[in-house]
């Protein structure tokens, strides 16, 4: 499988990203790690006329911690994240859920800022930063704006970034209470078939591949909030989602692994 | 025949590191895609994206726009480049229905990934883009995806065959005896399993290069094949190039598992296409395309009856298949059910028998061998069956097997189906088996862990096994209209230098026959195995083989080598009796120096002996120059390796995934010529076995779509999913050949499914789960339990 | 588009296009054909090697993401004083058959063990998710990649 034709030039600041983004409209894409993207691009299931690459602008990357914010660069891989102590005291859940991401290989390419800003909803970044209710950092001809992650993710392969916009990091709340991911899958490679993570003590609680976008589990949440056990706040993880039918999963069985991987996922994050 | 007691010198039997490894682990080793082809055209095959419809019209014009694109050709465009339809060597019965197979499709296709054109231009990126620009309409036709739509011929698939059954195929010595026997059993068990289609997946794809000397009529025709010899007689028929003006090279094979034993359409198609343009053409096939273009594997509905006595003794078993040979046949699709017709009794002893093949064609990519080709199929019924036979008679599944193996004292046993088993003992194997897996422990855990009433569930399976292999007499080849024979070739040339030169005609893809055939040349002569090179896969180099599959290598090829090395010998000391001035029957051979028994001193080495063959100065009178033996072994019987494996699974009853937590496997091959390959293949070979009971299918959708065309989805194991397993041996050897070996390249495959399937069961069957479809993935043992308990739990 | 880059040691300059995958720059332009192609999405490994010292699969970058970049493949690991430690271990440990998947998964846990240096068995396993292996059943990878003390 070959990609089509396309251009490429290599930016080494945001400001040269949009500035190219802009020239080549619609027909550009970012390319980050080029770990979902390249994929795509082989089946000929993108077919960008042009490519920017942002793996040049150094300032994206990095990840540092002032005060009760954490804050990391797009292009942060998710090995840097796995492997950076400071996120592992601020933010073990996010370190933890970079780990998990495919296998090494991809995890020393792929980045934060692409897994973002794919929005995959089988993706494990995306729900971790919803969990911890994080914010997204966006750059755009406008200048820089704000997105609380429960607003970014809009669709499949969908986000509220515009077509000139790109991403440039993101902000979470450090967060060192009670904290699991479950992640069920067939193979270890694997996406997951369904994931459940729990942030801060139940505080966020987000599904992966439970629906279009990456989900917050309100009704856990809420039920969590007012009092309920484990057990029966994860008997509503899967009120309200709607998870499509695949090889591994029908949509009944996913609702069913939401609950069983939610209830997992609180009592691993120490809920009774 | 007789045994060599012990036929080492040493040397087999060791566990010698591989000669092949170096130049593949420093990626010196040269795959078909590795190959420089200067000037050679890149082909890209346009593949119908519908399992079934007539082709309307093809407009090439896009394509043929793309700078860099030599020609398009549609299926029109090249009937006449070859002499006939792609061949199919297994016409098993005589009235065999047989649908032409054409490289690229002549008005209709009947599978996705069926050829509608081929796109040939200067470099693999250019074909592609080219492929991109072949627009293709079609007229859709029903498609017929599952085998009892097929067998209802209300959609038939070929209109020339008028029917979708290709043929029936009975193998029932005693009917009377078979009604008789079931009518007074006290037990009847009757099952129905189905073997999902598998995707073979050998690590590389397939890829094929044609390089013709237009001048003087040579072509070379490279392919990543495991039957470079049967390729050649075949394509050579097929394409209408003369025999001896072609020459097949396999270079590295990176695996095969069977799917690399056909004669494709590409294979065809470079060949035709590099005699019209002249210049080298050549295809490497992407993974995504090799889910719908290679052959896949299994794909069949078997309904197996066991007929017992009140003790659980076998009366009579009774196995029907309806097997599922894909849109074509490729070279020996119709023969696969019938190499494991004759295993459906397994290892127990029956007087009774009957086998029932129907076979149908469906609108789905052919099917072919696949790593045990029928007899996984056999074996996975007959010990599923043994399971649920053992529960209705109220034994342990171990118990239910011992009383029913053939008896050590009735070797070479008579089997019910026409076989004679050459050797076996199959208590100890079972055993020791049990005692790897701690039985009595794990079963006391299972039991533990029920009572305590945890969602974790233990479970137990045991599959005993015996497989024929090492194909095969050619002679039982004929009884079964098999279209070629069973024998091995083998050359064994001792160089002026006593450096030793061997060609075989077997073919391998991993198997490590240099390495094996080394160790027996060597062993036998007296050198350092180093000293020996084995050559293969090229036939102007090894014009006489037939190559590798169906773990024939070493108990037919390796006995020819066995067999030219004695040969050998025997010249050479013909020679070195001359030296010696002694009688040739007097000398011995021994660490490569010739000595005349019993007179110390009185000795020449091998190495003078092969120089004076050389200077053939002072040969004895009437002897050829040089020191060379050729030899071809038609084997007299199949072997029969046989084992007891037992997997232990463990269930995690909320979300359905099946773990398995231990597997023991002890297999009796014969004897071993290299042990750390024996436990190489057993590794493997239980690793794919398994894959098909947890995670393997070739999943379809009702328009025929295949859902698993990547690895991303068709999920093959990884390291994560898989464990260290426990492997012992016994060693009954083979009276069917001088080394006394059997075959160990399919057996794992064989006996890890129905292990892995009858531990799910029984993890499960306290919870009132009886049944399991493979593979057993999550979502359906889960399933199975919220059926078993009365909906959702 | 002209990219410079250090292959096994030698700098390397070469026009590409740029949707030339590297793995495709690597095999037909450089004639470094040990690293191999298994499959179209990225799951296989079998085309892996080191980007900068750290496992990448080169499959999944294009060739001009690689400019500037140090890559070793796996002709780049056996000296004149023989192999590598870890195909060392591969050829003692019988963990390779076909070879296929081989210069991918030496690649792949050379890189592992640098990355992560006191792995168990069940870490190695993990930690080779994402290279497969048809033939080996890979008892004996885990076992040779064992071995290999960093
Ligand atoms: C075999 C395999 C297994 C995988 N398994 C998993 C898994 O288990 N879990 C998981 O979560 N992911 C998995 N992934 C995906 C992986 O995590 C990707 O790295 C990630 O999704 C994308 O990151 P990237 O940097 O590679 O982005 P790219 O592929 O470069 O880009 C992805 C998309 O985001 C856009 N983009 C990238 N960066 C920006 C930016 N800064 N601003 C705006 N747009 C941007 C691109 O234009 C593109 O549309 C897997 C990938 C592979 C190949
Ligand atoms: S070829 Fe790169 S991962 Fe398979
Ligand atoms: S050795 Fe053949 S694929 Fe690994």
């Amino acid at each position: 499988m070959i990609p089509a034709p396309v251009g490429y030039i290599r930016v080494d600041s945001t400001e040269a990203a949009l500035a190219a983004l802009g020239e080549h409209g619609d027909e550009a894409k970012i390319l980050a790690g080029g770990q979902s993207l390249i994929p795509l691009m082989r089946f000929r299931l993108a077919a960008p006329s042009m490519l920017v690459d942002i793996a040049g602008i150094t300032e994206l990357s990095g990840i540092s911690v002032v005060g009760d914010t954490v804050s990391i660069g797009a292009m942060t891989t998710h090995s840097a994240l796995e492997h950076s102590g400071e996120l592992a005291e601020a933010c073990p859940l996010l370190a933890h859920v970079a780990s998990v991401v495919g296998d090494p290989a991809i995890r020393h390419r792929g980045t934060l800022g692409g897994s973002l800003a794919h929005a995959d909803p089988a993706s494990d970044l995306p729900a971790a930063v919803l969990a911890l209710g994080g914010t997204l950092v966006a750059s755009g001809s406008n200048g820089s704006r704000e997105i609380a992650a429960t607003e970014f993710f809009t669709g499949f392969l969908e986000s509220a970034l515009g077509a000139d916009e790109m991403l440039t990091g993101i902000k979470v709340p450090v967060s060192t209470g009670g904290w699991s991911y479950q992640k069920f899958n067939r193979r270890a490679q694997d996406w997951a078939i369904v994931g459940a993570m729990v942030a801060e003590g139940g505080a966020g609680v987000a599904l992966v591949n439970m629906g279009a976008t990456p989900l917050r589990a309100s009704a856990v949440e809420s039920a969590l909030a007012g009092g309920a056990s484990s057990v029966e706040a994860a008997a509503s993880a899967a009120e309200g989602t709607e998870p499509s039918s695949d090889n591994n999963g029908d949509a009944a069985y996913r609702k069913h692994l939401a609950q069983v991987l939610t209830g997992r996922a609180l009592r691993d994050a120490g809920m009774e | 025949m007789t045994v060599t007691d012990n036929p080492t010198g040493g040397i087999i039997g060791q566990a010698r590191l591989r000669k092949e490894d170096p130049a593949l682990l420093t990626g010196e080793a040269k795959f078909m895609d590795d190959l420089v082809l200067p000037g050679a055209l890149w082909v890209n095959c346009v593949r119908s994206p519908h399992a079934h419809a007539t082709i309307d019209n093809i407009d090439t014009t896009a394509a043929l726009a793309v700078e860099g694109v030599t020609a398009v050709y549609t299926g029109a465009d090249l009937a006449e480049d070859w002499a006939g339809p792609l061949p199919c060597a297994w016409p098993v019965t005589d009235d065999m229905k047989s649908p032409d197979y054409w490289p690229v499709a002549q008005g209709k296709v009947c599978h996705v990934g069926d050829i509608v054109a081929v796109v040939v231009a200067d470099s693999r990126y250019v074909a592609a883009d080219g492929a991109e620009g072949v627009v293709v309409d079609y007229s859709l036709l029903p498609a017929v995806i599952s085998i009892e739509d097929a067998e209802s011929d209300q959609v038939v698939i070929h209109e020339g065959l008028g029917t979708n059954v290709s043929y029936e195929w009975p193998l029932i010595p005693d009917p009377e005896g078979v009604e008789a026997a079931f009518a007074n059993a006290t037990h009847h068990v009757t099952e129905t399993y189905v073997h999902q289609r598998l995707i073979p997946a050998p690590m590389e794809p397939r890829g094929v290069a044609a390089v013709p000397a237009p001048h003087n009529g040579d072509m070379i025709l490279y392919s990543s094949t495991q039957i470079p010899h049967i390729l050649k007689v075949m394509a050579a028929l097929t394409v209408g190039i003369p025999e001896h003006k072609m020459r097949v090279i396999a270079p590295a094979v990176g695996g095969g598992f069977g799917c690399k034993l056909g004669v494709y359409p590409e294979e065809i198609l470079c060949l035709a296409l590099a005699v019209r343009h002249g210049v080298p053409v050549r295809w490497t096939e992407g993974r995504t395309e090799a889910a719908t273009a290679t052959i896949q594997g299994r794909a069949q509905r078997q309904t197996i009856e066991l007929a017992a006595d009140e003790n659980g003794k076998l009366l009579a078993v009774r196995a029907t298949l309806l097997a599922d040979m894909g849109a074509y046949f490729q070279l020996i699709t119709p023969g696969v059910p019938l190499l494991g017709a004759f295993l459906f009794h397994g290892l127990y002893d029956v007087p009774l028998y009957s086998f029932t093949c129907k076979s149908v064609f469906t609108n789905l990519t052919p099917t072919d061998a696949y790593r045990g080709a029928g007899r996984p199929e056999a074996t996975y019924a007959i010990e599923r069956a043994m399971d649920v036979l053992a529960l209705a008679v109220g034994v342990e599944p171990d118990e239910i097997r011992s009383l029913n193996f053939i008896p050590t004292e009735k070797f070479p046993y008579d089997s019910p189906a026409g076989l004679v088993f050459d050797s076996g003992d199959y208590q100890p194997a079972l055993d020791r088996a049990k005692e790897l897996i701690n039985w009595e422990e794990r079963r006391a855990e299972q039991a533990e862990r029920q009572a305590a009433g945890s969602k974790m569930h233990l479970g137990l399976g045991i599959s005993t096994y015996v497989e024929m292999c090492g194909l095969a007499p050619s002679r039982v080849l004929a009884s079964l209209n098999y279209g070629a024979g069973g024998w091995e070739s083998a050359t064994v040339r001792i160089l002026p230098t006593c450096k030793i030169q061997v060609v075989t005609g077997a073919t391998p893809h991993g198997q490590g026959h240099e390495t094996a055939w080394s160790m027996i040349v060597a062993d036998r002569l007296g050198v350092d195995p180093d000293d020996v090179e084995v050559l293969h896969s090229d036939t102007a180099i090894s014009p006489l083989g037939l190559d590798t599959y169906g773990s024939r290598s070493l108990s037919v090829g390796g006995t020819a080598i066995w067999m030219a090395t004695e040969r050998v010998v025997e010249k050479a000391s013909l020679i070195a009796a001359h030296m010696l001035e002694a009688n040739a029957d007097d000398l011995e051979l021994t660490n490569g120096v010739f000595n005349v028994k019993g007179t110390p001193g009185a000795e020449v080495p091998l190495a003078e002996v092969a120089f004076a063959a050389f200077t053939a100065h002072d040969l004895p009178e009437g002897l050829e120059p040089n020191l060379q033996a050729e030899v071809t072994w038609d084997p007299p019987n199949f072997t029969f390796p046989f084992g007891a494996h037992i997997a232990l699974v463990e269930i995690d009853e909320e979300t359905g995934e099946v773990e398995i937590i231990d597997y023991a496997a002890v297999d009796d091959c014969g004897n071993q010529v290299n042990p750390m390959i024996v436990e190489g293949q057993v590794h493997g070979g239980i690793v794919q076995g398994i894959g098909q009971a947890l995670w393997e299918e070739a999943i379809y959708d009702e328009d025929g779509q295949c859902r698993s065309t990547n690895l991303g989805d068709y999920l093959v194991p990884s390291a994560a999913e898989t464990i260290d397993m426990k492997l012992d041996y016994t060693v009954t050897p083979s009276p069917t050949n001088p080394l006394g070996v059997k075959g160990i390249g399919e057996a794992g495959t064989i006996a890890s499914t129905p292990a892995v399937m009858n531990a799910v069961v029984d993890a499960l069957r306290h919870l009132g789960v009886t049944e399991m479809a493979m593979p057993a993935s999550p979502m359906r043992v889960r399933r199975s339990i919220e059926n078993a308990q009365g909906g959702a739990v | 588009m002209e990219i410079s880059l250090t292959v096994n040691g030698d700098t390397q300059s070469a026009d590409v296009e740029p949707r030339t995958l590297l793995v495709h720059f690597l095999r037909d332009q450089l004639g470094l054909t040990g690293t191999n192609i298994g499959c179209d999405t990225s799951s296989c490994g079998a085309c892996t090697i080191l980007v900068d010292g750290q496992s990448a699969k080169s499959c999944n970058l294009l060739a001009v993401q690689a400019d500037g970049a140090e890559i070793t493949t796996i002709e780049g690991l056996a000296g004149a004083d023989g192999l590598h430690p870890m195909q060392q271990a591969f050829h003692e440990s019988h963990a390779l058959q076909c070879g296929y998947c081989t210069p991918g998964m030496v690649m792949a846990s050379i890189s592992l063990v640098e990355e992560y240096p006191n792995l168990d068995a069940d870490g190695v396993r993990e930690g080779l998710e994402g290279n497969l292996c048809r033939c080996t059943g890979y008892q004996n990878i885990v076992k040779a990649v064992l071995s290999v003390k960093k």
